[in-house]
C-alpha cells in the first residue's frame, strides 16, 4: 500500500509506576530530551513550579493535568501525551500507579504496542512492579520494557541492575510475554532516557527512546483471519451518478486478517454466502484491504447484513456462542452482581447479558487463581462465565484483540463497568440458514 | 517487512472514520461542529471518507459569536455548501436578545457566551451527539478528555467520572435529556492536522496564510485591528506581515508574524515552533485552570 512520502509509524505506549517511581518524571524528561516542550510550557512548569516544587521546576507538572490531581499531587484519570522524533510518532497513555486504578491501566494500556514498568533501582521488584507486568501481561501488550529508575541513587551499579534483571525474570515464565527489555535509567538527570549514559558504560543496549523508535511493531495487528464486523450499512439515498443507484456497501473497520476482490466470504450469523465484488472508498477502490483499515465492502449478491453482522473469511470462521468463558476486569464502585443484566458490546453489537459464575479472581500480582470469590469489586480482574442473549460471532482474545475483547454496561446509569476479554470458542459458528445456497 | 501496515496519518484516519461511523451508527440526531478552522476542515473530510457515496447523515453545526473572521465565515459557508450538507447557524447575537446567554457587565469577549449559545442549540434540535474538532495535545483538560465525553443533562462534563474506554469499543449509551461530544481527533496533533490538510489537498481559509494587516500589541500578542478592536488613542498601530495559527473570535486570536504563504511553509513553521498552538490563545490565559472550568460548563 502506498504511504507518502513524509510518512513515518506510530507506536501506542503506556507507563505503569507511582508517582514516587518517577513515572512522570520520566514522561516528562522524554518530552523534555526530545525537545517536544514548548517555550509556554516550560513557562507554565515555572510558574507552578513555586506552587508545587518548591521553587524548582517539576517536569512531573507536565503530566498531571488536571488542578484536582495538581493540588493533591496525584494522577486520577488516564492522560494522553503526543511527541515525535523523525523516526516515529509516540502516543502515551499515562496511568496512575496506584492499587485503587487497575481500571485506568486497563484503560490507557488496551491499545497500547508497549508497556513500560518502572523499577525503583533502590526497591527492586516490589508487588507494583508485578501488578503491572501481570495486567501488560493479562491484555496481551506485545513488547514490555522495564526502566529500572533512580539508577543515580544506588551509584550505577551493574551488579545491582542484574540483581534486579534477574528478580524480574525469575517471574516472567508466568507472563507469557514475548518480548522484555531491561533498561538501566535516572528518568531526572536523563540517563539512558534520550541520550546515552556515561555512567553506564557496562551497558551495550538502547537508549529508551531508542528502544520505543525501533522496537519492531508491524506485526501487532491480527493479519490472519478476515473479519469485518459492520458498523454501518451505506445505502446513498438519492445519487446523482447511475452506478450507484443499486449501491449497497458495508462499511466497518477490518478487525482482522486481509480481504481481497473476489475472495468469497460469510456473513454472519446468518451465513449468507457472496464474494467480495468492491472494497470502496473515497480514494478509490482497493484490491485489498488489511486490518485495521476502515473500508465499505460490495458483496456480489444482494443479502440481507445489517450492523453487528460480522463479515468472515469462508475457510476460517470465527466462534459462535451464548455461553461465553471469559477474563474480566471489573471497573466500577458497585460491584458485579452475578444474574443480573447487563449490556454488552462486542465489536459493533450490544446484546444482553448476565453473569453465570464467579470462577476465581485473579490475584494480578502471582497470577495466582482465587478461587471461591464471592463477589469481583472494582479493579478486580476475574474469570467468569456469562450467557447472552443472542449468539456471540468471536475469537480468542489471545487470537485477536479486537474480536475477542467486550465491555459491560450497567443498564439504566449506562456506565461502563467492566472490561472483558474472550477464552478461545469451543465451538465454531455454524450458519442460522443451513441450506442456503446462492 | 510486510506492506501491511499502516502509516501514522492513515492510522489516525481509520480510527477516526470508526469513531464517526459509531456515531452515525448508535445516534438517532448527531450533529457535526464545524467552524470552518482547520480542525473542523479535517473532520469534514473524514465524514466524507466515513460516509460516502452515502450523504453525510448529520448536519453541520456553527455558533457564530459575531466576532468570527468574516474570512472564516464566508469558507464555512461555501465548504457546507460544496458538500452537499445542512448548516445550521445560531448565533451569540440572538441568544443575547433571547437572554438565554448572558453578557457579564464590562467583558467584551463572546467565549463564555459560546456555551448558553450551544446549550440552547442542542436542545432546539434535540441533537443527543455533537462530533468535535477538539484534540488532546491541544491542553491539559483535554488531554484527559475521552473520544465518547458524556455530558449530563445540563452539559457537564464530570472529568472524575468518565466512562473508561478500552480497546476501539465505545459506550455510546445515554438517556433521554443527556448528551455525547465526540472527539475522533482526539489522538491527532497540530502538525497531523496540517500533514493531513496537505495530503488530502484540502482548502482552508486564506487567515492561515500570511498576508497584511493592521495590528495593535496587546498583552505580549498581536492582535488585528478591527471595528470591534479599535486601536486606544495613542496606542499604536503596525502593518504586519501575519497569520493565525488557531483561530478565535477576532479580538482575542493572537496574530504570529510569518511569511507562510503555502502549506508546505506552514508545516515547516509548525515543526519548529516553540510555542504550542493555544499559546496565542487569550481565552486560555485567564488561569492555569481556564479550559477545565470551561468544560465542566459546557465548553467543548
Amino acid at each position: 500500500m502506498a504511504h507518502s512520502p513524509h510518512s513515518v509509524d506510530l507506536l501506542r505506549f503506556n507507563t505503569c509506576g507511582s508517582v514516587d517511581d518517577g513515572k512522570s518524571t520520566l514522561i516528562g524528561r522524554l518530552l523534555y530530551d526530545s525537545k517536544s516542550l514548548m517555550d509556554d510550557q516550560l513557562e507554565a512548569l515555572e510558574r507552578s513550579a513555586d506552587i508545587t516544587g518548591g521553587g524548582q521546576i517539576n517536569l512531573a507538572n507536565l503530566t498531571d493535568g488536571l488542578r484536582a490531581e495538581r493540588e493533591q499531587g496525584i494522577t486520577i484519570d488516564v492522560a494522553y501525551r503526543y511527541f515525535a522524533t523523525p523516526r516515529r510518532k509516540f502516543i502515551i497513555a499515562d496511568t496512575p500507579g496506584h492499587v485503587q486504578y487497575t481500571r485506568n491501566m486497563v484503560t490507557g494500556a488496551s491499545s497500547a504496542n508497549l508497556s513500560i514498568v518502572l523499577v525503583d533501582a533502590r526497591l527492586g521488584v516490589i508487588e507494583q512492579s508485578r501488578r503491572h507486568s501481570c495486567i501488560a501481561s493479562l491484555l496481551r501488550i506485545p513488547h514490555l520494557v522495564v526502566a529500572i529508575n533512580k539508577m543515580d541513587l544506588v551509584n550505577w551499579s551493574e551488579e545491582r541492575f542484574n540483581e534486579i534483571r534477574y528478580q524480574f525474570e525469575e517471574f516472567l515464565p508466568r507472563l507469557d510475554m514475548k518480548d522484555v527489555s531491561f533498561i538501566p535509567v535516572s528518568a531526572l538527570n536523563g540517563d539512558n532516557v534520550v541520550d546515552p549514559s556515561p555512567h553506564t558504560p557496562w551497558y551495550s543496549g538502547p537508549t529508551l527512546l531508542g528502544h520505543l523508535e525501533s522496537v519492531h511493531i508491524g506485526s501487532d495487528w491480527n493479519l490472519r483471519n478476515f473479519r469485518l464486523p459492520v458498523q454501518w450499512v451505506n445505502r446513498p439515498n438519492n445519487p446523482q451518478d447511475p452506478h450507484l443507484h443499486d449501491f449497497r456497501g458495508f462499511s466497518g473497520q477490518v478487525a482482522g486478517g486481509i480481504v481481497r476482490v473476489g475472495q468469497p466470504v460469510m456473513v454472519l450469523p446468518s451465513g449468507f454466502t457472496s464474494k467480495v465484488k468492491e472494497i470502496w472508498t473515497l480514494d478509490g477502490s482497493l484490491k485489498e484491504a488489511f486490518c485495521p483499515q476502515s473500508i465499505t465492502l460490495v458483496l456480489e449478491h444482494d443479502i440481507d447484513v445489517s450492523r453487528g453482522d460480522i463479515i468472515v473469511d469462508m475457510e476460517d470462521l470465527p466462534g459462535s456462542s451464548t455461553d461465553l468463558h471469559a477474563k474480566i476486569c471489573w471497573m466500577h464502585p458497585k460491584p458485579l452482581q452475578v444474574g443480573k443484566k447487563y449490556f454488552l458490546k462486542h465489536t459493533t453489537q450490544t446484546v444482553q447479558a448476565a453473569v453465570t459464575v464467579i470462577e476465581h479472581r485473579i490475584n494480578i500480582t502471582t497470577l495466582d487463581q482465587e478461587p471461591g470469590a464471592p463477589e469481583l469489586a472494582m479493579n478486580d480482574i476475574g474469570e467468569i462465565r456469562l450467557r447472552t442473549s443472542k449468539p456471540l460471532i468471536f475469537d480468542g482474545y489471545a487470537q485477536n484483540r479486537l474480536t475477542g475483547s467486550f465491555i459491560l454496561i450497567e443498564q439504566g446509569t449506562n456506565a461502563t463497568v467492566a472490561a472483558g476479554m474472550l477464552h478461545p470458542p469451543t465451538e465454531i459458528a455454524q450458519p442460522e440458514y443451513k441450506d442456503f445456497a446462492i | 517487512m510486510s506492506s501491511y501496515y499502516l502509516d501514522h496519518l492513515q492510522y489516525l484516519e481509520t480510527e477516526a472514520i470508526h469513531v464517526m461511523r459509531e456515531v452515525a451508527a448508535e445516534f438517532e440526531k448527531p450533529a457535526i461542529l464545524f467552524s470552518g478552522g482547520k480542525d473542523s476542515i479535517c473532520l469534514l473530510r473524514l465524514a466524507e471518507k466515513a460516509f460516502r457515496p452515502a450523504d453525510i447523515p448529520m448536519p453541520f453545526l456553527n455558533i457564530d459569536t459575531g466576532h468570527h473572521f468574516p474570512e472564516l465565515n464566508d469558507f464555512r459557508d461555501r465548504r457546507a455548501k460544496q458538500l452537499g450538507g445542512k448548516l445550521i447557524i445560531r448565533t451569540v447575537e440572538e441568544a443575547l436578545a433571547k437572554g438565554i446567554a448572558v453578557q457579564p457587565p464590562g467583558q467584551i469577549s463572546r467565549n463564555q457566551l459560546q456555551i448558553p449559545t450551544l446549550l440552547a442549540a442542542i436542545e432546539e434540535f434535540q441533537f443527543n451527539c455533537c462530533i468535535g474538532g477538539a484534540r488532546r495535545d491541544e491542553e491539559k483538560a483535554r488531554a484527559k478528555e475521552r473520544f465518547f465525553s458524556f455530558r449530563d443533562a445540563f452539559g457537564q462534563w464530570d472529568p472524575k467520572n468518565q466512562r473508561p474506554e478500552i480497546w476501539n469499543l465505545y459506550n455510546a449509551r445515554i438517556n433521554p435529556g443527556e448528551n455525547m461530544r465526540v472527539f475522533p481527533l482526539s489522538n491527532w496533533t497540530e502538525m497531523d492536522v496540517w500533514e493531513y490538510i496537505r495530503q488530502e489537498k484540502l482548502e482552508v481559509p486564506t487567515i492561515y496564510f500570511s498576508h497584511k494587516r493592521l495590528c495593535v500589541r496587546r498583552h505580549g500578542q498581536w492582535l488585528p485591528v478591527t471595528d470591534l478592536l479599535p486601536p486606544k488613542p495613542g496606542e499604536p498601530v503596525e502593518e504586519l506581515v501575519v497569520r493565525v495559527r488557531t483561530i478565535g473570535d477576532i479580538i482575542s486570536t493572537g496574530l504570529v508574524e510569518s511569511p507562510a504563504d503555502n502549506i508546505d511553509d506552514i508545516i515547516a513553521e509548525t515543526s519548529v515552533a516553540r510555542v504550542t498552538e493555544r499559546g496565542s490563545r487569550a481565552d486560555d490565559k485567564v488561569s492555569e485552570a481556564a479550559m477545565e472550568d470551561r468544560k465542566k460548563a459546557g465548553y467543548f
